[in-house]
């Protein structure tokens, strides 16, 4: 790993990522808001949701503020609670033409927003047959990343929290077991993780980062912010740092004091 | 009626359901379609009775009465 990190680039399927750093497109106060948010926050990649066209034309469209010479679109299946929801949004995603990347989303309830595992688990093996760079949110459950990576998705997704709560990353043992599940299951390059949902903070996406994740996905944790460029840009230090920190090797932790002065040549 | 049909198939109206919306079209295929919405065909995808159209048979995709089609984007998501 290089220390600057940037030569440390993230390559899954063969598309590389300049950025660990995935952020969302949902939930700005503006189009333009995010396009500024998305500049400062570095990435390279964008999710993006399948939606019926406007026909009335009340609202801008994405893409404008979008430059796709410069973000990789990852379309979503959010808001799909059934296989057969998440295959038809899957395919109208890939057939917009710009991406045969998939976040793919299977919702289980609509409170917790947590992932429905088996269909989840069902409906990456069919998108992987078809073809599909599969990317599956997931829970941080170690034994259903195994299940996914063998069905043939790219990396998984499990979350650190639930979607938009904020709330960080809740079982940071279990994502650092994911990583060790997972890693000899696609040797020699390993599986990528990406932690998706709960990042509230810079902190949060620190700690992802310094468990050995691979990267971060962030979409309310900067659209909600009260300056979400500020805070895009917040992510991406704490990105890197958490990053660089993992490289580095962090210091194991003790009980007790050990003295960072010599205790030889002082006076008596 | 028939005779006018024959003579004027253009002012017949099809009654499509798009995008959840009844409406009525003077488009045969697909293309036509969006050009009469006003949706540029690039980063669209579209469903005709829950079957996606690839966009190189847009042209040629023919609609009949009663199709239900859905057209989609992409809008901010996370």
């Amino acid at each position: 790993m290089e220390k600057d990190g940037q030569k440390d680039k993230l390559i899954i399927k063969g598309i590389e990522f300049s950025s660990r750093l995935w952020v969302g497109t949902g939930k700005y106060g503006s189009l333009e808001e995010m396009a500024q948010a998305l500049e400062a926050s570095g990435t390279d990649v964008v999710t993006v949701s399948v939606r019926r066209v406007d026909l009335k034309r009340t609202a801008e469209s994405l893409l404008n503020y979008i430059d796709l010479k410069k973000y990789k679109i990852l379309p979503n299946t959010a808001g799909c609670y059934t296989v057969e929801d998440a295959l038809r949004y899957a395919r109208l995603g890939r057939e917009a033409g710009l991406s045969d990347m998939v976040k793919l989303e299977v919702i289980g309830d609509e409170k917790t927003l947590f992932p429905d595992v088996i269909g989840l688990l069902q409906a990456t093996e069919t998108l992987a047959k078809e073809g599909f760079i599969v990317f599956p949110y997931t829970n941080d459950d170690p034994i259903m990343a195994k299940r996914l990576i063998d069905a043939g998705a790219a990396c998984v997704m499990p979350l650190g929290a639930p979607i938009g709560s904020g709330l960080g990353i809740r079982n940071p043992y279990n994502i650092k077991i994911i990583l060790e599940t997972v890693a000899p299951r696609c040797a020699p390059l390993g599986c990528p993780v990406v932690v998706d949902a709960g990042v509230g903070t810079a902190s949060d996406a620190a700690i992802a980062m310094e468990l050995g994740c691979d990267a971060v996905l962030i979409n309310t944790g900067i659209a909600g912010a009260k300056d979400p460029v500020a805070m895009a840009s917040a992510m991406k230090h704490a990105v890197l740092a958490g990053r660089l920190s993992w490289g580095a090797g962090r210091i194991s932790k003790k009980l007790y004091a050990t003295a960072s002065s010599p205790l030889e040549g002082m006076l008596l | 009626m028939r005779f006018l049909i024959l003579i004027f198939p253009k002012w017949v109206h099809m009654r499509l359901k798009v995008n959840g919306e009844p409406m009525d079209c003077m488009a045969e295929t697909v293309q036509a379609l969006l050009q009469e919405l006003g949706v540029k065909a690039q980063a669209v995808a579209v469903e005709v009775n829950f079957s996606i159209v690839s966009k190189k048979d847009f042209g040629a995709f023919p609609l009949k009465e009663g199709d239900q089609v859905e057209i989609v984007n992409f809008v901010g998501g996370g």
